[in-house]
């Protein structure tokens, strides 16, 4: 399968630009998070300083590696993905610019008031009144523009990594308007137009969904396109696709409540998301094995191509937190694993072995084409970058296993006279090691980011020694 | 939930599951190849074709699998709007219970120590009795007084012999039990900044400290005797029935240094200890105090 370099058409200046920007707020965001990790393991490390305490850090680092390195990912990939695969250039005019600018001036906004303390306090979605409205401006603007390319696409069918991409972000765009609904009471404060329990509940629609349609469903438009590109194969299964891509959205946006067992959440509520949960094991394992099967008959390139090897063990983190994400919905596990170390270790397979992995394959698959070169500079760091990222998520996902069913056993563990055993203070001693771990792992990844941008810089830099055109705009 | 809402729950739950078992269903159905092939769609975008391979059947299975449990879930418990569930299960009572089934187990390893003064805790014989006071004070107390009951700012040490509000066995029950407030009032407007300052110097003077401005001392004596002896007494030791503390021992529950104290005199200091009356039963408080008894006086 030729992989054309170059098409007259294509508009890749937003997609270089977004690319560009993935690996920055990737180290960034990253680098936030080994901050916070590195402050669990040493307290002092917050140096008494209000702004770099752990609280208003924290959903920095959220915003950060989930809207800002994911999100410019997302962009920098579906607009690559949807021009190639419709065989036509970016409609919308300025307004592909402005979802560029206006990400980035969200994401600089967010990186300014979350430590200031500004905050809605709803769990990603900390973000305040006016940036939410800008956010929801640039989003829209987005869905135009990609609903505007799909519409003026010269290939007679849609094809499935748009669908996904679309559902994304289709399903993003009410997530955050709906949840974001607020009153004003100044410039920088508002308050949920929603009462109690209903606001948890909404809230954590937005939030699970967050993760069902930003997380997944936008990764896996990414997975649909590099996984053959980059291996040479079919897609597996088109039948497969159909059915997966459906079931998924249809249970996923049921889910949410599972974040809210024994709660004041009425019963049936918990349980209808359990039973969506579980449902949402089979239609999460479609992708998979979509993208597993895609690559039998190309496993012998796993050997020499690492971007290849990238996106394997991202689906390979995918399957395996797909089916953690279940186990832990039903409400017995969740009794064990609710408000420990352990829903952090889910997060991250999913965050850093699935959505990271595919992003960063994904990234060094399109740096050179958006530039205009035949490859990336040096393929040894992409493996470097490689063995330190799954290293790093290895260590930091076994160390929130043991943190979390550690915290879970000693925070229910009762004397023969019903006494607890351990007191709070002794669980958190007793995480100590692991936080340590977790913290390295994290270090291992932030390098690998490092390694990534030395390797990206050199590939520009050099392709404009070059001089070669390859970047002819879209007329 | 009226009927319309519980039908509407109802029918959109059973519609998304319905439907996607339908499509499951109907996809299989029309697979044109049973087995693993290489024939595609005929769709090709930017290079890439699709296969038409059919379902993996261990996937179809998982697929109907998770179906099938969730039917039976929503048969067994509630979920479909106002139905109840065949088990009539709720949150809470399965917590209901729980409560009951600890209360039967654990009522009676209390009741065993119920009527057993403080005093009598610290006997050998009864260390069974002292170590569980010492672990639900653990469970209980100890976020705000420390593990070691050692207390931090702004909560008092149980460990030494210092008592706010007195240090016999039926105080400390009574504290526990109905908790109490701390309220010293703030100043600053009363005495003014100099006036505040003066008397931070008074106050450190009680406890013997040395190299003080001695004219402070004498500006802020009178005032001290006018307005603070009603609760901390002439001489500055303090009234355990108000709560009021002695400062003239150098234990100071908002910090000692001059500043702080200065800022106490300024802006006064309200301390809560919640009641536990109706988080503990009595006779878990009972051991608990004797722990906190105890600490004082292990030299008895």
């Amino acid at each position: 399968m030729s992989t054309e370099t170059v098409h007259p058409t294509y508009d890749y200046k937003v997609v270089r630009q977004f690319s560009i920007m993935t690996v920055v707020w990737g180290i960034f965001g990253m680098s936030v998070g080994v901050l916070i990790a590195a402050q669990l393991v040493w307290p002092q490390l917050n140096f008494d300083t209000a702004w770099l305490s752990f609280g208003r850090l924290r959903p920095l680092h959220t915003n950060a590696v989930i809207f800002a390195f994911g999100g410019s990912a997302l962009f920098a990939t579906s607009y690559y993905v949807v021009q190639r695969t419709c065989q036509t250039t970016l409609w919308g005019g300025w307004l592909v610019p402005f979802t560029f600018w206006g990400w980035q001036l969200v994401i600089v906004l967010a990186a300014i008031t979350l430590p200031m303390g500004i905050t809605s306090s709803k769990e990603y979605a900390e973000l305040e009144w006016p940036i939410d409205i800008l956010l929801a401006l640039v989003w829209i603007a987005y869905l135009a523009v990609f609903i505007g390319t799909v519409h003026q696409r010269k290939t007679s069918h849609i094809y499935v990594g748009n669908w996904f991409y679309m559902a994304f972000i289709i399903v993003v765009a009410i997530l955050h308007i709906v949840n974001s609904a607020v009153i004003p009471i100044s410039l920088w404060k508002s308050y949920s137009i929603y009462p109690g329990t209903i606001d948890a509940m909404v809230q954590w629609w937005y939030g699970h969904n967050a993760v069902g349609f930003f997380l997944t469903a936008g990764f896996l438009g990414m997975m649909y396109y590099f996984v053959p590109k980059q291996s040479g194969r079919p897609i597996y299964s088109y039948r497969l696709s159909i059915v997966h891509f459906w079931a998924l959205i249809a249970t996923y946006i049921w889910a949410g409540g599972h974040h809210l067992h024994y709660t004041a959440l009425p019963d049936w509520t918990q349980s209808v998301a359990m039973v969506m949960s579980i449902i949402l094991l089979a239609p999460s394992w479609g992708g998979m094995i979509n993208g597993m099967m895609t690559l039998s008959g190309a496993w012998h390139k796993l050997r020499t191509d690492p971007i290849l090897r990238f996106l394997v063990v991202s689906l390979s983190f995918y399957g395996m937190s797909t089916f953690e994400g279940p186990m832990m919905a039903i409400k017995t596990v969740n009794a064990l694993s609710h408000f420990t170390d352990w829903t952090i270790g889910h997060v991250h397979a999913g965050a850093l072995g699935w959505v990271a992995m595919i992003s960063i394959g994904s990234t060094y698959h399109m740096i050179p084409k958006v530039f205009g070169k035949p490859a990336m500079f040096s393929t040894k760091l992409i493996n470097i970058h490689f063995w330190l990222a799954t290293a790093g998520t290895v260590l930091y996902i076994c160390a929130m296993w043991v943190n979390g069913i550690l915290q879970g056993l000693m925070w229910r563990a009762v004397n023969e006279d019903g006494t607890l055993t351990y007191s709070f203070v002794e669980a958190l001693e007793a995480s100590h090691p692991g936080y340590f771990v977790r913290w390295m792992g994290g270090v291992l990844w932030v390098t690998g980011m490092l390694i990534m941008a030395f390797n990206t810089w050199q590939t520009v830099r050099s392709s404009k020694e070059a001089t070669v055109d390859a970047n002819p705009q879209a007329v | 939930m009226s009927p319309f809402w519980s039908a509407w729950i109802s029918i959109i739950t059973l519609g998304v599951i319905f439907g996607c078992t339908a499509l499951l269903l109907k996809t299989r159905k029309g697979e044109v190849f049973k087995d693993a092939t290489e024939e595609t769609t005929g769709h090709t975008f930017d290079g890439i074709e699709e296969l038409d391979n059919p379902l993996p059947s261990w996937w179809f299975q998982l697929f109907m699998g998770t179906v099938v449990f969730a039917l039976v879930y929503l048969v067994l418990y509630p979920g479909l709007g106002n139905f109840k569930g065949v088990l009539n299960w709720t949150s809470t009572n399965q917590w209901e219970e729980e409560i009951q089934h600890a209360n039967n187990v654990y009522a009676p390893v209390f009741a065993k120590y119920a009527a057993l003064p403080s005093e009598e805790l610290l006997k050998e014989e009864n260390r069974a009795g002292l170590l569980m006071g010492q672990r639900m004070f653990a469970n209980n107390c100890s976020v705000c007084h420390g593990t070691a009951a050692t207390g931090a700012y702004g909560f008092p040490n149980l460990a030494d012999k210092d008592w706010l509000y007195g240090g016999s066995a039926d105080t400390i029950k009574h504290t526990i039990t109905n908790g109490r407030t701390g309220s010293m009032p703030a100043w600053g407007s009363v005495l003014g900044e100099a006036g505040v300052r003066d008397m931070a110097s008074y106050v450190l003077s009680l406890s013997g400290t040395a190299d003080l401005d001695a004219e402070a001392i004498a500006r802020a004596k009178p005032q001290f005797q006018a307005l603070c002896i009603a609760c901390h007494g002439s001489d500055g030791t303090g009234t355990q029935a108000l709560g009021a503390p002695n400062l003239t021992d150098k234990i100071w529950l908002y910090g000692g240094s001059y500043e702080k104290i200065a800022h106490t005199i300024r802006t006064g200091r309200a301390g809560s200890m919640p009641a536990h009356k109706d988080l503990l039963s009595e006779n878990k408080i009972n051991l608990i105090a004797g722990y906190v008894y105890s600490l004082s006086n292990k030299d008895k």
